[in-house]
């Protein structure tokens, strides 16, 4: 990923690129690099995520999708030595700024990761663990935001009868799930999603993907994904990233069907990736 | 049996010897075979050579031992030379220090481990002043334990108490308890996966919060056998308590607060007592120190079972 780049002298490399705008964005990365210490991982990345629709990063292994969803929630600052360089706009609003409030911001910005981690805790306080850092709620309205949360993951129907069991007794593709339903407890405007279905099963992948859909209707969804039928299947857009840079962005079926750039082309036909 | 065991490991060398010399002959698949057995035979018979010197101890605490224990031992004080006794204010004495040491020692040692592990690698300057904290910690992890008490005497005895107390001793196992307890905190933290942090943060948590109410649960197994296996490590020792609780052969603890809970004093305790009557002079002492020994061998494995039934715990991540 942070290896160097070709040398321009010996191998000019040329990134055409093929961006297309979005008309209504929630989320809006401008003129974007991002620096893991001294070597640059993302190059001037320039994308707009859809409102309430989903959006998938595809890409070769070590292309800088993981890192841009990274940099959404900039839950990169947790590590010293990383940094984003450029613009990222919530609403408008550039969540890059020094004064933002990171835990604000993550409250508004959820993620969910490759590896399912619940929290050592029971299915009921792992849901109910970010809504209590911000809101107050009544024990009535808890537990009805609980029981909503994991309607929204499709999880209540397996797990109304144990909430107070552990969260670590789940199977994976649960445990996935319950991640799923503890981001959307806190009620977030975007849900960035890291490989989610990577360690399931396809049946677990299968319901996964149907939570995503239904969550879209008032959710952003970001979803970074090596499954090209998975991105197909559920995004409206797709970005395809190549070596830190942005090389294509177009409604979905556009980039399947009718991919303008060479590498585009290339990867999505397996020839490479 | 020391010459049995010297013989056992002569004929092991001379296997191997052997089975080296055969290889140089060419017999190759003999030769590794061989070779194989000689190594297996050689790992067998260290093991048992270091499960015989435990039986051997456990085995002289329980046939010299176990006749002495009765209620006596439990009820009645320590003893003149002569006169019927048992070791009640030694036994409290002990489990006081050890408790109250304990509690200062996970305080410390769990913020201390978890500054080492969760905040000091976060900029240059804290990573470099954790690296010496961490090194200090495993200097003072193989400290011997009656410079601790030394050390105890003079700063705090001397300096500040002016008699022997209980408190000192508390104090003296706690410094040994420390480092054990920062050390494995440091290290069940630095198990818990990146992801479990990151999730924490990913839900607007604090770090602190993240630290509390995640990482802590996640690694409590471990934590609580780091705990365990001080607490197994400082209730054996006598060093440190010779120079801080010394011993009080006439009180039984006095449980008042002006008395510091009874530690405020000369504090009794099993190693300092198995110490004194063990050299004494006198049949019925010398019988009290076997059966002090033997409680604190039964305790000190006591835990170590504890902690293994604990980790056995099967754990999913």
């Amino acid at each position: 990923m942070n290896g160097p780049m070709p040398a321009e002298t010996t191998a000019p490399e040329t990134f055409e690129s093929f961006s297309e705008a979005v008309n209504d964005a929630k989320l809006e990365a401008k003129g974007l690099d991002f620096f893991y210490g001294k070597s640059q991982a993302l190059y001037d990345i320039n994308i707009g995520f859809q409102r309430n629709a989903v959006t998938a990063l595809i890409g070769p292994s070590g292309c800088g999708k993981s890192t841009l969803l990274r940099a959404l929630n900039r839950i990169y600052a947790l590590y010293p030595g990383q940094r984003a360089v450029g613009e990222i706009l919530l609403d408008g609003k550039n969540t890059l700024d020094r004064g933002v409030d990171l835990g604000q911001l993550r409250a508004k910005v959820g993620m969910v990761f490759q590896q399912p981690t619940p929290f050592p805790m029971s299915i009921y306080d792992n849901v109910a663990f970010g809504v209590r850092l911000y809101e107050k709620l009544s024990k009535a309205d808890l537990d009805q935001r609980v029981e909503d949360s994991l309607r929204r993951a499709a999880l209540w129907t397996e797990v109304k009868d144990k909430l107070h069991t552990s969260g670590l007794g789940l199977s994976g593709g649960q445990q996935q799930r319950l991640c799923v339903a503890r981001g959307v407890a806190v009620r977030p405007e975007i849900l960035l999603l890291d490989e989610p279905a990577s360690a399931l099963d396809p049946i677990s992948t299968a319901k996964l993907e149907e939570t995503i859909v239904e969550l879209k209707p008032d959710i952003t969804i970001v979803i970074v994904t090596h499954n090209l039928q998975q991105a197909a299947r559920i995004s409206d857009n797709a970005a395809f990233m190549y070596l830190g840079r942005l090389i294509e962005f177009a409604k979905t079926d556009r980039l399947f069907d009718n991919p303008r750039a060479r590498r585009t082309a290339d990867y999505i036909t397996g020839r490479f990736g | 049996m020391a010459a049995m065991a010297g013989f056992g490991v002569l004929i092991l060398i001379a296997l191997l010897v052997l089975s080296a010399g055969v290889a140089g002959f060419g017999l190759l698949l003999r030769a590794r075979k061989l070779a194989n057995l000689g190594f297996v035979l050689f790992c067998v018979g260290g093991a048992v050579l270091a499960l015989a010197a435990l039986a051997a101890i456990l085995g002289s605490l329980l046939a010299n031992g176990f006749g002495g224990l009765n209620l006596a031992v439990f009820t009645q004080d320590t003893p003149a030379p002569g006169s019927p006794g048992g070791l009640r204010n030694a036994i409290l004495g002990s489990i006081a220090m050890c408790v109250v040491g304990m509690l200062i020692a996970v305080v410390v040692g769990v913020l201390a481990g978890t500054w080492l592990a969760e905040y000091s690698p976060r900029t240059r300057w804290t990573a470099a002043y954790g690296s010496v904290v961490r090194f200090v910690n495993d200097v003072l992890l193989s400290a011997p334990s009656i410079l601790v008490g030394l050390f105890i005497y003079e700063a705090l005895i001397l300096l500040v108490i002016h008699h022997f107390s209980g408190l000192a001793g508390a104090v003296a196992l706690a410094l040994l308890a420390v480092p054990v307890v920062t050390r494995t905190t440091e290290d069940v933290l630095r198990l818990q996966s990146k992801q479990l942090r990151e999730s924490g943060a990913a839900l607007g948590a604090p770090v602190w919060i993240t630290i509390r109410a995640i990482l802590w649960r996640a690694a409590s197994g471990g934590m609580i056998t780091g705990a365990l296996l001080a607490f197994a490590r400082i209730s054996g020792e006598t060093a440190p308590l010779l120079f801080t609780a010394l011993n009080n052969q006439f009180n039984g603890l006095n449980w008042q607060i002006q008395d510091g809970f009874g530690l405020n004093g000369p504090t009794a305790n099993i190693p300092v007592v198995i110490f004194n009557y063990a050299l004494s002079a006198y049949d019925d002492w010398r019988r009290l120190a076997w059966v002090g020994a033997l409680i604190i061998a039964i305790a000190v494995l006591g835990i170590n079972i504890l902690v293994r039934v604990l980790s056995a715990e099967p754990k999913r991540s």
